[in-house]
């Protein structure tokens, strides 16, 4: 049996690499794969809490937050495409006015 | 035994692909190492019994999301090279310092004792004899039911939101 506490601690590696991805990287589509890569280090915890409480309850939280995080992608994707047809460019040191 | 072998190397694929995602140069090459960490996970899914969210993983996160990125990044061309010049010079080793004290706040919490004192809490408990997918639509369907219904009024907004916004104004 593997200890929990090393799931916890693969969990909070990777959602610290998601972090300083966000913070580090420029290309806006690496940006929001690094925040995919957060909420699936956050899905890991919420399973492995739920084998050490027996429950069922944490993987229902991950179900519902596959489904934000779907929405999340496909309104975040749409918004990407028309930055970009304005500006053709997906760097997010680009897009440092509201509206012009 | 053989059941630490299977963590080690999954944990090891999914540590591995998301440093290379974050430091690889295409976006492209990015999103097949999101892939693989994330089939990693499911495999650790899978470990700890959560087969319904292991197959979820597969099917939505590594298919239809990562297609969508995929597709969003051949739309908008693959040769958008990253502009290496960093316009705030001290952001890059700030970004760092703060991710190192994130994880030390992060595993401080992820070693501290604090579930064991939860465990009499869980109180929706998988009934005797019952599998993983049974239990979840058990629990999902009854308790969690009414949420279960607003994600489909989520989702209609979200496609109508999109609709709305990638429309061309001809």
């Amino acid at each position: 049996m593997i200890p929990d506490t090393w799931y916890l601690v693969l969990s909070a590696l990777l959602f610290t690499i998601g972090a300083v991805g966000v913070l580090i990287r420029r290309n806006v589509i690496v940006m929001f794969m690094c925040i995919e890569l957060m909420l699936n280090a956050v899905n890991l915890s919420f399973v492995t809490f739920d084998r050490m409480l027996g429950g069922v309850d944490g993987q229902i939280s991950v179900f519902f937050v596959l489904v934000v995080a779907a929405a999340e992608v496909v309104v975040g994707l749409a918004i990407i495409v028309g930055i970009f047809r304005r500006r053709a460019s997906a760097d997010a040191d680009q897009m440092s006015m509201l509206k012009w | 035994m053989i059941e630490g072998w299977v963590f080690m190397f999954s944990a090891l694929i999914a540590l591995v692909s998301a440093l290379a995602m974050v430091v690889s140069k295409h976006a492209v090459h990015a999103a097949l190492y999101l892939v693989a960490t994330q089939i990693a996970l499911a495999v650790l899914f899978l470990l700890q019994g959560a087969f319904f969210i292991a197959a979820l993983q597969v099917i939505v996160y590594a298919g239809a999301i990562m297609v969508l990125f995929v597709f969003v990044i051949m739309l908008l061309g693959v040769d958008q090279k990253e502009a290496l010049l960093e316009p705030l010079e001290f952001q890059r080793p700030l970004a760092i310092g703060l991710g190192l004290v994130l994880i030390a706040e992060a595993l401080y919490l992820g070693t501290y004792d604090l579930a064991r004192g939860l465990a009499a809490r869980a109180d929706v408990r998988p009934l005797a004899g019952e599998g993983n997918v049974e239990s979840i639509a058990r629990i999902l369907f009854t308790r969690w039911a009414f949420p279960f219904e607003v994600t489909s009024v989520l989702l209609v907004v979200a496609v109508v939101g999109v609709m709305v916004l990638a429309r061309r104004r001809a």
